[in-house]
């Protein structure tokens, strides 16, 4: 890809990261009123070294996600937030460091010490605990979106098939979507199918969410209702991570905020800090950017 | 002039024409069917084999590719056996066919594979499916898209070229009409007729594969359908603009 291309798709995040905000619910509205209480560390990111082809994307960056928090991670294109969160589903090989996602050491096994890389077969395993959304939904084209909900659990995880259906059903229930499971992709809207992705992943009972910039390739109108998804899923108690220029949805819904610069994590706050007494410049550059608009 | 229609509508109905024909179709289906599973494996090997079996893979390519398909049937019928492998007719048909479609095939499977969009690997590994689950599951289903149009043409192509099978003495159309001349000596009337046979399997294919592409087709039909309220009440307001103007 272009970095045209990014460019512009930043912008647009960023252009409609103001709109967002007005349309979402004020700060933590917890259910009930609980305090919301996180669990026990899910995963866990140590000193992780990542370069392509000579490009140092991750610079020993480390970060502990505990169960039932929602991390947001905020920066630039090229910060390295995307290959973050790829390395973590292990979409991406690590050069050094090490990584732990429910309870699995993703990638490798370990055996008096040494390091052992896992098969593929392995890794597909620890992949099946996390779910992941992407920019550009990834859905498969082919087949109906019932069928992109179930594929997994019926292949992957032997589900009977009619269960699978019955599972899926209750999340396009749960997307806002029930009537659209015999629809194609294709004939959904952007925002309807990043929905049904959500739900695709969520077919898997992953302990943990990664999202990829799930609202970067939207038009405007569609971003809040995939946001209200989102922020449902964290009210329920579900652990993401999620890369976002969405400021709105960090407002409402994040325990801790990320920023990310040049391959290193350089400001870790709550939503509150994190917008009114960031300690980084380049946090304070990012904010003053993105309250331009 | 000497062209008799009453020999041209007999042979049309003939025994030996009608057997003939039926070879031809069966001997294309079963070596498109074995080809297609030979593509499959060196287009697989080429593109994600070890060293080794991509050598393997280039190797097969490149050397059906590269020479001539009678070459191939005559070596195989009539040469193999000077070291020892003995082959039936059918058999040598039937390996030379699938071996030479085999290699025109791995190429286009393998630019059908490239066609499928990245994402496509990564949502099936996020998912937890392994290389194997991947492949049938994501993308092999959806390379066959791409595939089907290019794959019609070669079974088009396998069709007539059963043909040259005829020089190892397999009984199909072409054979069958040969030994049909050689009998009454009506030369025109006899392959006149073998090309119609080709015509016909050839257009009922075309049909065949017609529906085939359809089916394929079908998830990435028009999307207006179920398009996003907004966009509904825009084609709504164009739709209303249209009828006023006309």
């Amino acid at each position: 890809m272009s970095t045209h291309g990014e460019m512009a798709m930043t912008e647009t995040g960023q252009a409609t990261a103001a709109s967002a905000a007005d349309t979402l619910p004020e700060p933590p509205a917890r259910p009930n009123g609980k305090v919301k209480t996180l669990g026990e560390p899910i995963v866990t990111v140590e000193q992780v070294h990542k370069s392509f082809h000579g490009n140092h994307v991750l610079k020993g960056v480390s970060l502990t996600v505990r169960q039932s928090e929602v991390v947001v991670i905020a920066g630039r294109s090229g910060s390295g937030k995307s290959t973050l969160l790829r390395c973590i589903d292990r979409l991406e090989t690590i050069d050094d460091g090490r990584i732990v996602a429910c309870g699995n050491l993703m990638g490798f096994r370990e055996t008096n010490g040494r390091r052992v890389a896992l098969r593929d077969h392995e890794i597909a395993r620890q992949q099946r605990e996390m779910g992941m959304v992407f920019q550009n939904f990834n859905l498969f084209p082919h087949i109906s979106v019932i069928d992109n909900i179930t594929v997994a659990p019926i292949r992957i995880k032997k589900v009977p098939r009619a269960q699978a259906r019955e599972e899926a059903r209750a999340l396009l229930e749960r997307v806002g979507l029930p009537e659209k499971e015999n629809a194609y992709p294709r004939q959904l809207s952007g925002g309807q199918q990043q929905r049904v992705a959500i739900a695709r992943a969520l077919a898997m009972k992953p302990q943990v969410l990664l999202f990829d910039e799930p609202t970067s390739a939207l038009d405007p109108e569609m971003i809040a209702e995939v946001l209200d998804v989102m922020v449902d899923l964290s009210h329920q108690g579900m652990t993401m991570i999620v890369v976002t220029h969405e400021m709105g949805f960090a407002r409402a819904a994040a325990d801790r905020v990320l920023l990310m610069h040049e391959g290193s994590i350089v400001e870790d706050a709550p939503p509150e800090d994190f917008f009114t007494k960031p300690t980084s410049d380049h946090t304070r550059a990012f904010l003053s950017k993105i309250l331009q608009h | 002039m000497n062209w008799s229609w009453s020999y041209f509508f007999e042979y049309l109905t003939n025994g030996l024409m009608l057997q003939g024909a039926w070879t031809t179709v069966w001997l294309s289906v079963v070596s498109m069917a074995i080809g297609l599973g030979l593509g499959i494996v060196a287009a697989l090997m080429k593109m994600y084999g070890n060293r080794a079996l991509r050598y393997v893979a280039e190797f097969y390519i490149w050397l059906f590719r590269g020479t001539p398909i009678l070459i191939q049937l005559v070596i195989i019928y009539t040469g193999l056996p000077q070291i020892g492998i003995r082959l039936s007719v059918i058999e040598a048909a039937i390996l030379g066919l699938a071996l030479n479609e085999g290699a025109y095939l791995a190429e286009i499977i393998r630019a059908g594979i490239m066609a499928v969009d990245k994402g496509q690997d990564d949502a099936g590994r996020a998912l937890g499916m392994t290389w194997r689950e991947r492949m049938w599951i994501v993308i092999l289903p959806q390379a066959t898209r791409t595939i089907i149009p290019p794959l019609g043409n070669q079974f088009n192509g396998m069709l007539k070229t059963t043909s040259l099978a005829s020089v190892i003495s397999m009984e199909e159309l072409m054979r069958n009409a040969q030994m049909l001349a050689q009998i009454e000596f009506r030369v025109l009337e006899v392959y006149i007729v073998a090309a119609v046979w080709y015509l016909v399997l050839v257009t009922i294919w075309h049909q065949i594969q017609l529906r085939i592409e359809a089916h394929y087709e079908k998830p990435f039909g028009p999307a207006a359908a179920v398009a996003s309220e907004g966009e509904r009440e825009l084609a709504k307001a164009v739709r209303a603009a249209g009828a006023t103007n006309t």
